[in-house]
């Protein structure tokens, strides 16, 4: 133990600055500065409102991202059950207090920020999570009185979410959480089992959808089912991106946005833009650029000593994964919309937020990796 | 130690589910870009189109419709400029508003804004409502007045049909109004067709559709999701539709027009060696200009309950028996076919001793009988005895052989007009088909003095006469210019022709198909026979017309009187012998003649219908009279025109 809290007070500033994963720093800013051109296109090459608010948003997170980068890993881990105390009284919060937008109930008024916790959860949930499964024995992990408690740590903001109602972002909580139970190495066939449950209880869970949500799941298997509704927003997205062609309209050609076809190009849709003004070649780079930035996390993780700073770096990585995936399956009309915003590209300050504060764990992950952290 | 172990195995399986995790993750993202793939590089084209569709409208421009020339290339049919109130229906945030605004200025009644509200239903939200298409002076100087408090509303200047000549033509040139759905459906109209764009409705405008209507132009606008337009991308002009020239010389259809005034009747006026017509008056007439905008109830009722039924071109598609006008065309068929000497001798004996034949009685319409009668008097004086008796010699088979050839019983025109009537020349076989019984020969009798069966249009007797009066050649009658024949060597052929030896001998008597510009007749000797007789009974004493004569031989004509009969003449009406007059509108007799002018070197043929007017030679003879002094004043300008027209071309 002793040695331990010497070792680890032992890192120089230097030492510090030597270890910081430059490669994943780069990453951040490549895309940050794609999503800056992206999102001046989207506002027909002018430099207004959007454009400004990203580059502040932009400016302000990586810079928090940079500072927080330096905060010790088993800070964290002390208060990763206090984070998701937070992240669930703020979504307490918004059920009663907060906000709401086209007829949906998400944010917190700060005054700077329009908060959205369930983003925040998002981490929260990763870092509760790699908090519990770093101090609980392999042998204990199957056990059934170990798997209740993440199984309700999940369920509750889940459920909160869904009240909002925002289900894209609620599947993407679950999908972190569950992403960190797989890492920790719960038995497969628990998977096998509830995957299966799932698909039964297929048929009941849609009857309780909100009838949007159920019209956008029928219109995923049939768009042209009613192309100026709820078909719309997919129809448009895959002419978008299909007559981008393999180069692209060209930077700032893209007609579909341009004519203001497409629908929350900023946010959810930033991609279909992307994809219609930088074509397949830009597409397809793009998403290299996410492929690497998860490849770094997972780096991180590997290198790290102590599980939660690997569980947490697996299950964030995953957690990116999963919302660059389920954002461009979606666009390209492979899932049904759900909301679901393109990290670091996507307009607004929550999601950003979020993902940055992600990173910076993942950064302090790689400046400590050495440090082992006991079981409280 | 054994911690430490189990930290080890704790590490390891968090790896390998990393691992498995991630490779699931590589086999996602390969997902994804297959789909990428096959989006932007396999189907780009699929979706290059519809982003193309997306972003680009169009816009038809309506066409100019071609315009329709008479023979001097007088203006028939022109494109009026008017003014018209359009509305943008995206500029609009409240229809109901901009309407009742509208309604102050201009004065529409409710019945009018109830269409204007259906009319936009049919619309998308960035179509254009035409609130009127043809406005005052007054009405759109106000609009654009008040132009400031009306958002979208768009006063333009437009163009639409106007006919200079209304009246005197609306029967052959016919008229335009908005296209049906059954217009829709004709190719012509479905490929050039932009909505508010007038189709032909009737007459040459209806059976032009193809020269007339042009092409429409095409704009294209890029526009955004709400269909807004942003720019202008493409302008294809629109291309006025072709020009249509017809053979009608306007000031003689218009002098028709003025001698019909007032009766219900028709006349015609052709050509006879080129065939063209030139004048084709149908009497009532009606404003084809009022069909352009849509007429109104109160017109179409009063058009609609006219009796003299104005909206039958008489011409074409009024059926008559031509009565006493078909018996030069007897007299040619039995000379024809050598059925009786000219010589020969028949005697009248008026209504006391008819003609018999088993037992029904035939009258002469001279109640006190021709006395003896040699062919050419009977034609001269039409006498009805002794065409009875060639007819019975003839038989009605031969003589519908012949009628059928100089041009009955089948239309003259051809498809210009969906109306015009066959008629019908009746024979043996025909009565067998049709009425399934057979034939009589009191029947032939009666068709001998033009009654019975038959059914001609005032038009085939014109184009009778005219094949009669050019020696006997078949012409092709028409109403539309044809520059693919020089008739300057037509004429020449004919008049050179015109060959005494009978030719072919028999075969010219059989029911053959001659054709255009070749010879109908087996001896000349009779086609002049026949004529010669016609100016008797124009320019000699007794004969029918001969009040209607002229001296001058530049105006000299030589032409046949008709009167048919609309009911059978009984006994009692013999007896009371009673004038026009007296007798109803509906009972008197069709009054009809048809004439060839000038008689010595003759060009045109023409004839007079009037219904119910009574006897051919008072009612029938002097219009024709009149109108062929018009004709042949004019006949040298055209003449002029045509040669200066064939050698310009």
């Amino acid at each position: 133990m002793l040695r331990e809290r010497i070792q680890a007070s032992n890192y120089s500033f230097l030492d510090k600055l030597k270890s910081i994963d430059y490669l994943l720093i780069l990453l951040i800013l490549a895309i940050g500065s794609i999503s800056v051109f992206a999102i001046y296109s989207t506002e027909g090459g002018k430099f207004s409102f959007y454009t400004k608010n990203h580059i502040i948003r932009l400016s302000v997170f990586f810079s928090l991202f940079l500072v927080l980068s330096f905060v010790r890993v088993s800070t964290w881990y002390k208060n990763a059950y206090l984070f998701y105390l937070i992240g669930l009284i703020l979504l307490l919060v918004v059920l009663f207090f907060g906000i709401s937008a086209s007829g949906a109930t998400r944010w917190i008024n700060l005054y700077f920020l329009n908060l959205q916790p369930s983003e925040l959860m998002k981490i929260a949930v990763i870092i509760c999570f790699a908090r519990y499964y770093h101090r609980i024995q392999s042998s204990d992990i199957q056990s059934i009185k170990f798997l209740i408690q993440p199984i309700i740590l999940l369920i509750v903001p889940c459920y909160l979410v869904i009240q909002q109602p925002d289900l894209g972002t609620s599947i993407l909580i679950a999908g972190s959480g569950i992403a960190i139970i797989w890492l920790a190495g719960l038995n497969i066939k628990y998977f096998v089992y509830s995957g299966l449950l799932l698909l039964v209880s297929l048929p009941f869970a849609i009857s309780i959808l909100k009838p949007y949500q159920k019209s956008r799941i029928l219109t995923f298997f049939n768009p042209d089912r009613d192309p100026l509704g709820a078909g719309y927003q997919i129809i448009q997205s895959k002419i978008a991106i299909g007559s981008g062609g393999f180069f692209g309209k060209g930077y700032l050609k893209g007609t579909q946005s341009y004519l203001e076809f497409l629908p929350e190009k900023h946010t959810d849709f930033i991609f279909t833009l992307f994809s219609e003004e930088f074509g397949f070649l830009g597409s397809i780079t793009l998403l290299f650029l996410y492929i690497l930035l998860i490849y770094r996390i997972i780096n991180v993780g590997l290198v790290s000593r102590s599980f939660f700073a690997k569980l947490y770096c697996f299950g964030f990585a995953t957690a990116i994964f999963l919302y660059v995936f389920v954002n461009i399956a979606m666009v390209l009309g492979m899932l049904p919309i759900v909301g679901a915003p393109l990290p670091i590209m996507s307009y607004g300050g929550s999601s950003l937020l979020s993902i940055m504060l992600g990173l910076s764990i993942v950064m302090s992950c790689k400046i400590y990796n050495q440090e082992q952290i006991s079981v409280y | 130690m054994l911690n430490r172990g189990r930290n080890i195995e704790k590490g390891r399986v968090i790896k390998r589910r990393m691992f498995i995790l991630a490779a699931a993750k590589i086999l996602l993202f390969a997902g994804i870009s297959s789909r990428l793939y096959n989006l932007q590089i396999s189907d780009r084209e699929k979706y290059e189109i519809l982003s193309d569709k997306n972003r680009i409208r169009e816009w038809k421009t309506p066409p100019q419709r071609g315009i329709i020339v008479d023979n001097f290339n007088k203006v028939l049919a022109s494109n009026d400029r008017v003014f018209q109130l359009h509305l943008i229906l995206d500029e609009i945030n409240d229809f109901d508003v901009t309407i009742f605004k509208i309604k102050n200025i201009i004065g529409l009644d409710q019945f009018e804004i109830k269409k204007l509200y259906k009319k936009k239903e049919r619309l998308k939200p960035w179509d254009t409502l035409v609130v009127s298409d043809n406005l005052t002076w007054e009405q759109f100087s106000k609009i654009n007045l008040y132009l400031h408090e009306l958002e979208g509303a768009k006063p333009v200047l437009s163009t639409s049909r106007f006919y200079p000549y209304a009246n005197d033509l609306v029967h052959i040139v016919g008229y335009v109004g908005d296209a049906s759905p059954k217009d829709l459906e004709k190719p012509e109209i479905k490929e050039n067709f932009v909505p508010g764009l007038k189709v032909g409705k009737y007459g040459i405008e209806n059976s032009q559709e193809k020269m007339l209507i042009g092409n429409y132009g095409i704009k294209r606008y890029e526009v955004n999701a709400s269909g807004k337009r942003i720019s202008q991308i493409d302008y294809i002009k629109e291309r006025q539709g072709n020009k249509v020239n017809l053979t009608i010389d306007i000031e003689i259809q218009k002098y028709a027009q003025e001698l019909l005034k007032g009766k219900a009747g028709s006349i015609c006026a052709m050509d006879i060696y080129t065939g063209e017509v030139v004048a084709m008056a149908s009497s009532p007439t009606y404003d084809p200009n009022k069909f352009t905008h849509g007429i109104n109830q109160k017109d179409w009722q009063e058009i609609r309950n006219n009796p003299l039924k104005p909206l039958i071109n008489k011409s074409i598609a009024g059926l008559y028996s031509p009565g006493s006008t078909f018996k030069p065309l007897v007299a040619l068929a039995a000379l024809e076919y050598g059925i009786l000497d000219p010589n020969k001798i028949v005697r009248c004996k008026g209504h006391k001793h008819p003609y018999e034949l088993y037992g029904v009685k035939y009258h002469c319409w001279k109640k006190e009988g021709h006395g003896y009668m040699k062919l050419r008097n009977a034609i001269k004086q039409s006498c009805d005895i002794y065409f009875y008796e060639m007819a019975r010699l003839l038989g009605v088979d031969k003589l519908s052989i012949i009628a059928k050839r100089y041009g009955l019983g089948t239309n003259v025109l051809g498809d210009l007009y969906n109306d015009e009537k066959n008629g019908l020349v009746p024979d043996t076989k025909w009565k067998r088909r049709t009425l399934e019984q057979s034939w009589y020969l009191g029947e032939t009798v009666i068709n001998g003095i033009g009654q019975g069966y038959i059914q001609t249009t005032p038009l085939q007797l014109c184009l009778m006469t005219a094949q009669i009066a050019n020696g006997g050649y078949k012409i092709k009658p028409h109403i539309i210019k044809d520059d693919s024949i020089n008739y300057k060597d037509v004429i020449n052929k004919i008049k050179l022709d015109q060959s005494n030896f009978p030719l072919h001998e028999r075969n010219y008597l059989d029911d053959i198909n001659v054709e255009y510009y070749q010879r109908m007749y087996h001896k000349k000797s009779n086609i002049n026979f026949v004529l010669d007789a016609m100016f008797g009974s124009t320019n000699e004493q007794y004969g029918t017309s001969y009040k209607s004569r002229y001296d001058d031989p530049k105006y000299q004509f030589a032409g046949k009187t008709g009167t048919s009969q609309v009911r059978r003449i009984t006994d009692l009406d013999r007896e009371l012998d009673l004038d026009t007059e007296q007798i109803d509108y509906k009972k008197r007799d069709h009054a009809l003649y048809v004439a060839f002018a000038p008689y010595k070197d003759p060009r045109y043929a023409i004839s007079v219908i009037i219904e119910h007017g009574g006897s051919g030679s008072k009612a029938a003879a002097p219009l024709a009279s009149k109108l062929i002094k018009r004709i042949i004043d004019r006949h040298k300008l055209r003449e002029q025109f045509n040669n200066g027209n064939t050698s310009l071309a």
